[in-house]
């Protein structure tokens, strides 16, 4: 049988699906275990590298789950947005597979076998929402991807994870079911059907009210995007295990619900139905403010990865902004922001994860000094840090350029002010850390936990990470490239 | 007559049998009841209640498929011509409905046995089965039938065995006895007002037959001793099918009877006399009169949106769990009603349909209850902690019906809900979305409190520290997963009820000219 971009898309969904069931059957013996995961990490990400071939050449693959008939289906159709996501997410999913492998090994972790079966339906609901073709299969897959991340999160299974993993659990659904789901019925009713077309489904047909009140609906529908009120589930998930928090703020979860928004403004709503609406321009604002809320809380957090969650909560207003600007640019400096700060985040996360798993470190006053025991760690920390604030030669300069290009199409210009005081908020919580980390001398001697040296395969993928934001600087144009089918028809 | 066509299917053959089926559904769970009381022992009255229900189930498909084929299959008691005699006439709103009657009665049953070991004296068990049986007949027979005296003797029936079933649940929890009492009292009221309601009717039209005297009213105008008639039996049905605020029997009736009485009469008793509702305000009575539409508009409507927020709040806040499932059956009752109150086509099948689906969702509830009530005496909701490691088989098929309670995509609840919206929104009554979503909302909440429960909270553990794990009976299992599976293929493939419920809802609706 020869791969065709129809059965890839089905591909999508039957990899991980073996795959999970290969980790379940080989639970008892972990070698072969880890192998068929990394296996299936490798056979979904060349499948998506075929899958964003095929559509770069201009196909758009389409395939139907269900039809249940009055109007609703099941569909998926890759579009360059989506095939971005997919790529995206299966990239870093192997190097988070094997950043894990090592995480859970280096931490003795129980019950690892159930670990890596969640992860790989998590895995396979993100690329379930990077190929939807309609809101309605978006939906499922989007509350796949929340079912299937809860155990994840409180893998711990301790009293604090289980807090943390029921915030988690009920802000995502309540949102979900309470919010998100009237706005895909509405949409159907409305539109006559929820599928992505270029251009949107309502232009021209419903009133500024309605619009209004549907994109609020999904605006804070999409709790996996965390705009302030909704993004509590954010900081509470960092109980998980720092695997599970990479997955979370990189590869799929947040970006996920980032993703739904890009794509609603572009194929449901339309980019200028959304410039039009004055309800857009509130959100705006309140994405401008959750940007610099989220970093200034950041700063006063010494727990490290509470640190990086609340940079994650402002990173991702970005996008939220970029999206209801909607300007053709603004929305591509918010697509590229997906991309961007997934490898900007995961590099992060996972130099978090290496100095816990060394020496259960996880404050960021107590990681002076620790620079010298493990040097690579810290580097590739602080690249990912530069990218962050988006300096130069680093790929996360591009989107932030991107954003500013985009609004200044538009009245709200002030907006920018937002962003630059984010980027100065960046490096004063980002940068200070492996600066102290080499400059510094450690306060405590008595345990020597600064000498202690993180397992390879902790340090390995940060690394890899590292080097990505600096390739993906110069890899921005044909990014571009690539999206600009999406955006010609609004601009 | 009946005994004879029963004596000679054997002798002629099996046409026999089906050409007699829309009698012998009912008959034979009829008979087979009083069979059941006399065989000695439970697990032997069981296998009869299985094979009596199973035979009911069997032809009821039968039926269902001729329905299915265009066919409306009429039939005349010891062949006595309508008017006189009583007539029994399926089509494709009440197949359906005879259909889930027979398969829940069956699953049920399939379900039921170890926790009636459990529950029930062995001394009491083979009368308990054959009144399970009589209750089961009553429920179809009131389906089955088109004749409107007839169907107050199998409300009858199937009322009185059930108050009998209900304070069966004494030996757990004394306060059975108290609902069932209660349940009589007002149950009796509800019997009374339909049967002087059916009277008014006959003392107009002088015939009892339904369609006989739809099309006398048809021809006579408006009437106040129609109206009265027509008070008197929307009140005495609405008490029957819980209709808010006639609903203050449902709960305790639910929570305190044995688990298998609860899990049926949950999925079956209520739909059993909204169809019936359902039958006489659109095919007895003329639909688009004022006083009808008025009804709609004015006490249905705002009655129906009342009980799916004020009873789903209430629901929020039991702790016992069975009582919780029971406040949000009347919620959901609830939203049937909106649908019927819509006066619409569409509005009446997603009301039909939704009447389907919430049988399928809460008889597995119920039964996942029961089972945890068997394996850990789970009671009150705290009581479910950790389930997720103990009962996990359980526990997860008790997700999966909670989902569909709340409405998720991949559940049937979500297509019901979803043509409900569709069908209030086509009328213009925003209100009804609202008040649609707030509900839902609020049954994420508890339904969110239950799998929180389970999968949250620590399981209980024996004194060395290993978690406990029980033994749940197999078939009881199988029982649950037919429920489970039937929530998730409904809605990949929701043709076969929603066919059904759009068949007679035109059927019923066509003629007004909507």
């Amino acid at each position: 049988m020869n791969w065709t971009p129809e059965l890839g898309l089905g591909l999508l969904l039957i990899i991980p699906a073996i795959g999970c069931a290969g980790i379940v059957l080989a639970g008892k013996a972990p070698n072969f275990r880890d192998i068929i995961n990394l296996v299936m990490g490798t056979a979904l990400l060349v499948n998506v590298i075929a899958l964003v071939k095929a559509v770069g050449a201009g196909s758009r693959p389409s395939l139907v789950l269900a039809d249940i008939g009055g109007g609703l289906s099941l569909q998926f159709t890759l579009e360059p947005l989506g095939a971005l996501f997919a790529a995206l997410a299966s990239s870093l999913f192997l190097l988070n597979t094997l950043y894990g492998i090592g995480y859970m090994r280096g931490t003795n972790a129980k019950d690892q076998t159930r670990f890596f079966a969640f992860f790989a339906v998590a895995i396979a609901a993100s690329m379930g929402v990077a190929a939807s073709g309609n809101m309605l299969t978006l939906f499922v897959f989007y509350e796949i991807l929340t079912l299937s991340t809860f155990p994840l999160v409180t893998h711990n299974g301790d009293a604090k994870a289980k807090r943390g993993g029921r915030i988690y659990l009920t802000i995502l659904m309540a949102t979900s079911i309470g919010l998100l789901l009237p706005a895909v019925i509405a949409t159907q009713v409305f539109a006559g059907s929820t599928e992505f077309v270029a251009g949107g489904l309502f232009a021209g047909t419903l009133g500024a009210g309605i619009i209004g009140t549907l994109l609020v609906l999904y605006t804070f529908g999409i709790a996996k995007a965390a705009l302030i009120p909704v993004h509590m589930w954010l900081p509470n998930a960092m109980v998980a295990p720092t695997p599970v928090s990479a997955f979370l703020h990189a590869v799929a979860v947040v970006k996920a619900g980032v993703f739904t928004m890009v794509k609603i403004v572009v194929y449901l709503f339309g980019m200028d139905v959304v410039r039009d609406s004055a309800v857009a321009h509130w959100l705006a604002i309140l994405a401008a403010i959750t940007i610099v809320i989220g970093s200034l809380i950041a700063m006063t957090k010494d727990n490290l990865k509470a640190r990086l969650a609340w940079s994650t909560i402002g990173q991702l207003s970005y996008i939220t902004l970029g999206a209801m600007i909607a300007t053709p640019l603004a929305l591509l400096g918010a697509a590229l922001q997906i991309v961007m700060h997934a490898f900007g985040k995961i590099t992060l996360f996972m130099c978090a994860g290496s100095i816990y798993s060394s020496n259960h470190t996880t404050e960021v006053s107590k990681m002076n000094g620790m620079g010298k025991a493990m040097p690579m760690v810290f580097i590739a920390f602080f690249i990912g840090a530069l990218s962050i604030i988006g300096l130069p030669p680093f790929a996360g300069v591009w989107p932030k350029f991107l954003l500013f290009m985009g609004m200044t199409d538009k009245a709200d210009q002030w907006l920018v002010m937002a962003l630059i005081l984010s980027s100065l908020l960046n490096i004063v919580y980002l940068l200070p850390i492996s600066v102290n980390a080499f400059m510094k001398k450690a306060e405590s001697q008595e345990n020597n936990i600064a000498d202690a040296r993180p397992p390879v395969l902790t340090v390995l993928p940060p690394v890899l990470t590292a080097a990505a934001t600096l390739v993906l600087f110069f890899m921005a144009v044909p990014i571009m490239d690539y999206l600009r089918p999406v955006f010609e028809g609004g601009s | 007559m009946i005994l004879e066509s029963i004596g000679s299917s054997s002798a002629i053959g099996i046409d026999a049998l089906w050409s007699n089926a829309a009698a012998l559904v009912v008959v034979i769970p009829l008979i087979g009841g009083a069979v059941a009381a006399l065989l000695g022992r439970g697990r032997i009255a069981w296998a009869w209640a299985v094979l009596c229900v199973l035979a009911s189930f069997i032809l009821s498909l039968f039926m269902l498929n001729l329905v299915l084929g265009g066919e409306t299959i009429g039939y005349e008691m010891g062949n006595w011509e309508v008017p006189l005699g009583i007539a029994y006439q399926i089509d494709s709103l009440n197949a359906l409905i005879i259909t889930l009657v027979s398969a829940m009665a069956l699953l049920a049953l399939l379900f039921g046995l170890p926790t009636v070991e459990h529950e029930i004296d062995p001394k009491k068990q083979s009368m308990f089965f054959g009144t399970f049986l009589v209750c089961v007949a009553g429920l179809l027979g009131m389906a089955a039938t088109a004749d409107a005296f007839n169907v107050f003797v199998f409300l009858e029936i199937s009322s009185i065995s059930t108050y009998v079933l209900v304070a069966m649940g004494a030996k757990q929890n004394r306060q059975a006895l108290t609902a069932s009492y209660n349940y009589l009292i007002l149950g009796t009221i509800g019997a009374t007002f339909f049967v002087i309601g059916v009277g008014l009717l006959y003392m107009v039209t002088g015939t009892l037959n339904m369609s006989d005297i739809s099309s006398i009213l048809a021809g006579m105008g408006d009437d106040r001793v129609v109206r009265a008639a027509f008070a008197f039996i929307v009140i005495g049905l609405g008490l029957k099918t819980a209709m808010f605020p006639l609903h203050t029997w449902l709960p305790n009736a639910y929570a305190f009877s044995p688990s298998i009485v609860g899990m049926f009469l949950a999925s079956t008793a209520t739909k059993v006399a909204l169809y019936l509702l359902i039958r006489f305000l659109f095919s007895v009575f003329q639909t688009g009169s004022s006083f009808e539409t008025a009804m709609f508009d004015f006490v249905l409507a705002p009655m129906a949106v009342t009980a799916m927020i004020v009873c789903s709040v209430q629901a929020s806040f039991q702790p016992d769990v069975r009582r919780l499932l029971a406040y949000s059956s009347v919620a959901q009752v609830g939203y049937m009603l909106l649908g019927v109150s819509l006066g619409t086509a569409a509005g009446l099948s997603a009301g039909l349909l939704h009447l389907f689906n919430h049988a399928l969702m809460k008889g597995a509830l119920f039964m996942a209850i029961g089972l945890a009530g068997l394996g850990l005496g789970v009671v009150r909701i705290s009581e479910m902690r950790g389930m997720g490691k103990t009962m996990p088989f359980t526990a997860a098929g008790l997700t999966v019906a909670g989902l569909s309670l709340m409405g998720v995509p991949l559940t049937a609840g979500f297509i019901s809900k979803y043509y409900l919206v569709i069908a209030a929104l086509e009328r213009g009554w925003w209100w009804a979305v609202v008040a649609i979503v707030v509900s839902s909302v609020l049954a994420i909440f508890y339904v969110g409190k239950m799998i929180e429960a389970m999968y949250l909270h620590e399981p209980a553990k024996h004194a060395d520290g290993s978690v406990m794990k029980v033994k749940t009976p197999v078939l009881s299992l199988i029982a649950l997963y037919i429920l489970v599976l039937a929530n998730v293929w409904f809605f990949f493939d929701p043709s076969l009820p929603f066919g059904l419920a759009e068949t007679a809802a035109s059927a019923l609706i066509g003629g007004e000219g909507s």
